[in-house]
């Protein structure tokens, strides 16, 4: 378990934070650029010393801004991923991923395979004699874990990981991402401006805004009461996973989900996949509606939540399976006459549904 | 050509001013501009070099190679220009670290003196020497107790090159050094290095070329320096009588002696600098590609 508040400074800026991340369990930071976002990787790496605060894990105190106490990168047990991975360009891969367990002095007859070990465990161990300029995006990625994860870190850091990438490789590396990081045994802090990774990665995820955190929980606090508007728009959204189980001749996809199945419109490939549905897509109704939506989920509310800035929304959560936020208005909150326990058909067209 | 364009008389819109013919490079004046600045570079920098040349020939250049004077100086130059050029790494590279790294107030002052040897004149540099290291100098009267002679011994000219080339491999040096890239430097921290490890595995080896380059332009300069040598440690064949000096002084007795040391000179400067200029764009290690941003 990690724990930190920092408090720190930079030119105009100012960063005021606090949170907590489990072990086996990923922290999502999400914030536009200029949030503060690599400020706060920075400050947990030790790369740059807080103003005031507290950093506080299992293993000791990496910094408290009341005794003086501030370990330095190199005596942290971090994993840092930068953005653009910072390979070092003058050494092979092996090299690069056996650069830290030199540094902290393993013996030489173990460095070999703890080094193949690491880029095996990341599909990389073909790639140990490479330079990292003959690798690409999604490979300088994977070389970039191994070198962090082979010291076997307490706390991960990610910076942007995925941003680096082109549009094609970052869907199939979002999806070996996760496996990984649902495997790991560290304490993870995930750094991103996109909305869809926040939601993927994280357990918890902590919308940041210029230096503050405006909200932060899990993926269900942000859908079913998003305190901003950047929150209900962005993350408060309905995340569905499932597996595509076949094409209707209109060209629609079906999917099944944990407890149904949906249709979504044309989606490439196989396998498994992604999904967002917006609150304001779904519909409530109290009776089976005979329309064009194709997807139809009967069950209770749960709870109604204002939404901001106004409250002239409400979210709606109904305990449908797969479970499902509505976002409706204050008066079709009365006119149906909605209220917790209440039946209710959720439903939305498969051309609401967007795979990520 | 064909379209029928609105008479600019009735237009409402003013046509544009005729700017763009205007605007266009003139290139031929540029061609020529250039064409005629080269011509008297080339010709100034290379007819010395051509009448030199021409003035030798194979044989004379072996008959005479084997003459003591010729000998002996070429043997006092490889080596003390080598010695002076692992000195001035040895000492040039920790200060280059420092002005590359570090910020203090009067960092100005080290760096114009580091910087200063470049434009004094190198009798000035020898004379300056002799005050401090001389005989009868600010320190060489103690250093003369301690039983360190420097000037007019071969360690005289060594100190002298060393002096004269230090600013020509600290600049490249501190350059390159500062050059590297903060995000090596970060990730080498993150990866649990020492400062001292990062130096080594990390800056040294991404700095390499300019350090090498650095290392070429101050052996060079050792190797053709005469001023200070002369004045500081005088010109005694076999001690202290390098190569410029030998050519100085054989300028006055034996013009075929000087012929054979200038160009020997000629070629080894020549040869050094272009070993400089075609060592390819990252022989040492390549650069990664651009973050692809």
């Amino acid at each position: 378990m990690l724990r930190f508040r920092l408090a720190s400074r930079l030119g105009s800026f100012s960063l005021e934070i606090e949170g907590s991340v489990e072990e086996r369990s990923v922290l999502v930071l999400v914030g536009e650029s200029g949030s503060g976002k690599t400020m706060v990787l920075r400050l947990l790496a030790g790369l740059m010393r807080p103003l005031r605060g507290v950093i506080v894990t299992d293993g000791g105190v990496w910094f408290d801004g009341e005794s003086g106490t501030f370990l330095p990168a190199r005596d942290r047990p971090v994993g840092y991923v930068a953005q653009d991975y910072a390979l070092f360009p003058h050494l092979s891969v092996a090299e690069n991923v056996a650069f830290g367990l030199k540094a902290l002095g393993a013996a030489r007859r173990e460095i070999g395979g703890r080094v193949h070990r690491a880029l095996e465990r990341l599909d990389a161990a073909p790639l140990a004699a490479r330079r990292p300029h003959e690798l690409s995006g999604g490979q300088q990625q994977r070389v970039a874990l191994a070198r962090a994860l082979v010291l076997e870190p307490e706390l991960l850091l990610l910076d942007e990981p995925l941003s680096a990438l082109d549009v094609q490789a970052r869907r199939s590396v979002r999806g070996e991402l996760r496996r990984l990081l649902t495997s790991l045994p560290c304490a993870t802090v995930y750094v991103t401006h996109n909305p869809t990774e926040a939601l993927v990665f994280g357990d918890t995820i902590a919308v940041l805004e210029s230096g503050r955190i405006s909200q932060s929980g899990t993926r269900g606090d942000l859908m079913r009461k998003p305190r901003s508007a950047f929150a209900a728009e962005f993350l408060g959204l309905n995340l569905l996973r499932g597996t595509v189980i076949g094409r209707e001749r209109s060209g629609l996809v079906r999917v099944s989900v944990r407890g149904g199945e949906l249709f979504v419109p044309h989606v490439e490939g196989e396998g498994e996949v992604t999904m967002t549905v917006h609150p304001r897509e779904i519909t409530l109704a109290l009776e089976r509606p005979a329309g064009s939506a194709r997807n139809v989920f009967e069950g209770e509310i749960e709870e109604i939540v204002p939404e901001p800035p106004a409250g002239e929304l409400v979210r709606i959560s109904v305990a449908t399976s797969p479970p499902l936020v509505a976002e409706v208005t204050r008066e079709s909150v009365e006119a149906l006459g909605l209220g917790p326990g209440r039946r209710v058909h959720a439903s939305f067209k498969a051309a609401a549904v967007s795979v990520q | 050509m064909g379209l029928p364009l609105p008479d600019p008389g009735e237009s409402v819109i003013p046509p544009l001013p005729p700017t763009a013919p205007r605007r266009r490079p003139p290139a031929i004046l540029i061609q020529a501009v250039t064409g005629a600045a080269l011509l008297p570079v080339v010709a100034l920098l290379a007819l010395p070099f051509l009448a030199l040349l021409l003035r030798t020939s194979p044989a004379l250049l072996l008959g005479r190679l084997e003459e003591p004077v010729v000998l002996q100086a070429l043997r006092l130059s490889l080596v003390t220009s080598a010695v002076a050029t692992a000195v001035v790494i040895a000492l040039g590279l920790p200060v280059a670290y420092l002005l590359a790294t570090r910020s203090w107030r009067g960092k100005r002052v080290l760096e114009v003196l580091v910087d200063l040897p470049m434009v004094l004149p190198p009798t000035v540099a020898g004379f300056a020497l002799l005050m401090a290291f001389g005989r009868a100098g600010l320190v060489g009267r103690s250093l003369g107790a301690l039983g360190i002679t420097l000037p007019f011994t071969t360690a005289g000219v060594v100190v002298a090159q060393v002096f004269m080339a230090l600013p020509f491999f600290i600049g490249p040096a501190r350059a390159g050094i500062a050059g590297v890239d903060r995000r090596f430097v970060e990730a080498a921290a993150t990866l649990r290095a020492s400062d001292t490890r990062t130096f080594f595995r990390v800056i040294l080896p991404l700095a390499m070329p300019s350090i090498l380059a650095g290392a070429t332009m101050s052996c060079a300069r050792a190797l053709g320096e005469f001023g200070a040598t002369i004045t500081f440690a005088g010109n005694l064949p076999g001690t202290t009588q390098t190569m410029p000096l030998a050519v100085y002084l054989a300028l006055q007795s034996d013009l075929d002696a000087a012929v054979v040391l200038s160009v020997l000179l000629l070629v080894m400067s020549f040869g050094l600098l272009l070993g400089l200029r075609s060592a390819p764009r990252g022989w040492l290690w390549n650069r990664a590609p651009v973050s692809p941003r």
